[in-house]
């Protein structure tokens, strides 16, 4: 094979001085065409979520009176709306919700890394509950758990009091914790699976038992994991909703900060108010999140792949 | 120093086996191993050299067959107890910690005091050299820093053995020559007995002291890395010791240990220590630097030769690597000082002793293990 049989590429050098062409050193910096593909993400990001975050702030800065923060005065202090209160109710139910999740999904993701027989179906049957709607696990937790439901029913025939587990704190807990539980899992179980399973079998040779395996290197490397399952199943739970509506008690126990901007928005149609409400969750979603976060960033963060 | 082994007397490994799933990756492993002893196990990938070193660490449990250390049966002793040092492939170093922390690791899951296990630790990062980075996190570290971290850390235990699971073969080529001759010191200066596993005869035979070829999870041959290597014990093994031509014949007649062997459309003598009898399939074993090259015709009468042409020639500094194609259509590879060009008919020669002649078949290896004893585990 030879080489000379080739022209020499004409070389382009219209510029003085060897510089090269400005498209080539956008190109560089990672400026091209292809930035063009962002487009849509960008457009879609400021329509749908931008806009309608600006526009929700703006009018939460607009009530009809008490001036700039009238609405956010009102959240706090007016005892018809007790903000304070469900910012309160919110946080416990949504705190144990997410710890709970994070705490049972590290034992059953931890036995369930390797391969076995079944591990598909039992897998299937843990992530179940991400199909089921909240309506539907709300109609099964009546189902099961209400006041004329197989468990009291079965209780009943024991001669044992009725046990009131829904229509209160427990059956939103419930809720969250079974719609919770599979996103926690599954990313738990993945994080799980990024740990180099010959980091355990090096430990193990160096006389290391299983419970100083799991917290002096299993732990370790997957408690910045832990942290973000954490945020997201907080932020999921922090949102509730719908069954605090239908599994709870939202005139009283479960009165959660999505229900009041709910009521101010469909029943007082005070909208400055409902706004105020929803950025006042936005706020309290993101000092739990950046608590977090904090507490990570003082974790080791690197690669768990073994090679370090 | 106090990096000295704790020691055993002998390691016996008896009919040890390891199936996965009906399929058996490890079969009647037999092995004796005395305190400070460097043994390879040698062997191309899926032999069961892995399999044999997990076995070995209880990282994985036997299917069959026992291990002894000076009588004491341990093969039920899970890793943690064991207290065998382990290097791996991929090194393994926990990479939330320091070096000085992953060294010290072991110690700590021992309770060593806390003024020892700094001493310790300080010590080991001294041997494998590695002062200025012991703050270091692997992940900052080459290869070649982290495999020597790896080392630290398993030799630090005393421990009574070393299992070294290709420890070299993710390193570059110079890396990994200056590592093999670093594992030799160590090994020289600790006394510790060591087991390692290799795909590279080339580092086999310039560690070991002692080398296990195996194939298909049986041991093919044990020996010195000398008697391995002037004395093969089937073609397989002399394929892994560098006896890159292999050619296929039929035995004409043995006479004493001299077999004379139809191959290539001539006849070569060689040497062999089977019962062969004429008619019998052989394979004949040469290593590439046993040829003598010369032009065509002048090959002195008596010895057997072959004709060929030369295809490539490779510069290798002193010696010229040569690929020549025998006329009966064979390529053979040749290591000569003599220069050559490609095109240039030549004859090639090899005196008796150097031609190896070997069974077509490759014999199934001794006795299978007894039932009995299998099922007592």
């Amino acid at each position: 094979m030879t080489l000379t049989g080739q022209r020499p590429a004409r070389v382009e050098q219209e510029e003085p001085g060897n510089r090269p062409a400005l498209s080539h050193r956008l190109a560089e910096r990672g400026i091209d065409k292809l930035l063009l593909l962002l487009l849509p993400a960008l457009v879609f990001a400021l329509v749908l979520f931008v806009y309608p975050f600006v526009y929700g702030l703006g009018l939460s800065f607009q009530p009809k009176t008490g001036g700039l923060f009238g609405a956010y005065v009102k959240f706090f202090t007016d005892p018809s709306v007790r903000g304070l209160d469900s910012i309160w109710v919110t946080l416990q139910l949504a705190l144990p919700a997410a710890l709970l999740n994070v705490l049972v999904s590290v034992p059953i993701a931890y036995k369930m890394r390797g391969k076995f027989r079944g591990k598909r179906a039992l897998t299937t049957v843990l992530v179940i509950p991400i199909t089921l709607g909240t309506v539907l696990t709300a109609e099964g937790l009546l189902n099961f758990f209400g006041q004329r439901g197989w468990l009291n029913r079965f209780l009943g025939l024991l001669g044992f009091e009725p046990l009131q587990l829904v229509q209160n704190y427990w059956g939103v807990l419930w809720s969250l914790i079974i719609s919770g539980f599979p996103f926690a899992f599954l990313l738990i179980l993945s994080y799980l699976s990024g740990i180099d399973p010959s980091l355990e079998a090096a430990a193990r040779t160096l006389g290391a038992d299983w419970k100083q395996r799991f917290r002096r290197i299993t732990l370790p490397l997957l408690a910045p994991g832990l942290a973000i399952t954490f945020c997201l199943t907080f932020v999921l739970a922090f949102s509730v909703f719908p069954s605090a509506i239908l599994v709870g008690d939202p005139s009283g126990s479960t009165r959660v900060i999505a229900y009041v901007a709910y009521n101010a928005w469909g029943q007082q149609f005070d909208y400055p108010l409902a706004s105020a409400a929803a950025i006042v969750m936005g706020a309290v979603e993101l000092v739990v999140i950046v608590l977090v976060l904090i507490w990570r960033s003082r974790m080791y963060k690197g690669s768990t792949g073994g090679k370090g | 120093m106090s990096i000295h082994a704790t020691s055993f007397e002998t390691l016996e490994l008896e009919n040890v086996a390891r199936s996965f799933g009906g399929q058996n990756a490890l079969r009647n492993l037999n092995l004796s191993i005395r305190s400070g002893e460097f043994i390879a196990l040698l062997g191309p990938s899926g032999c069961g050299k892995s399999t044999a070193l997990n076995c070995l660490a209880g990282l994985l449990p036997l299917t069959g067959g026992r291990i002894l250390m000076d009588g004491r049966q341990i093969d039920q002793l899970p890793p943690e107890k064991r207290g065998f040092g382990m290097v791996f492939q991929n090194y393994a170093l926990f990479p939330h910690l320091s070096v000085e922390k992953n060294i010290a690791f072991g110690l700590e899951m021992r309770n060593v005091p806390k003024a020892e296990i700094k001493k310790r630790v300080a010590e080991a990062i001294d041997l494998v050299q590695l002062g200025p980075h012991a703050s270091k996190l692997p992940g900052q570290m080459s290869g070649g820093q982290q495999q020597r971290v790896a080392i630290a850390r398993a030799v630090v235990l005393r421990p009574p053995l070393v299992l070294m699971d290709e420890p070299l073969s993710n390193l570059d080529a110079k890396l990994r020559l200056e590592m093999r001759t670093e594992i030799r010191r160590l090994h020289q200066s600790l006394g510790l007995t060591t087991l390692y596993v290799t795909h590279d005869q080339e580092e086999a035979l310039s560690l070991a002291d002692r080398l296990v070829v195996l194939r298909l999870g049986e041991v093919q041959q044990v020996g010195t890395p000398q008697e391995l290597h002037e004395h093969p014990v089937n073609w397989h093994v002399a394929d892994f010791m560098g006896y890159r031509n292999l050619l296929e014949g039929v035995v004409e007649r043995v006479h004493g240990g001299a077999v004379t062997v139809s191959v290539l459309g001539t006849t070569i003598t060689g040497s062999t220590r089977e019962p062969l009898r004429a008619g019998d399939a052989v394979k004949v074993g040469l290593r590439p630097e046993d040829f003598d090259i010369a032009p065509a015709g002048t090959a002195p009468a008596g010895l057997a030769s072959i004709d060929a042409t030369v295809e490539v020639v490779e510069y290798q500094g002193r010696e010229f690597a040569v690929e020549a194609r025998s006329d009966a259509g064979k390529p053979l590879h040749v290591r000569t000082p003599r220069h050559v060009e490609p095109g240039q008919r030549v004859t090639l020669t090899a005196a008796q002793e150097r031609v190896l002649v070997f069974p077509a078949e490759l014999s199934p290896t001794a006795s299978p293990a007894p039932e009995l004893e299998a099922a007592v585990l």
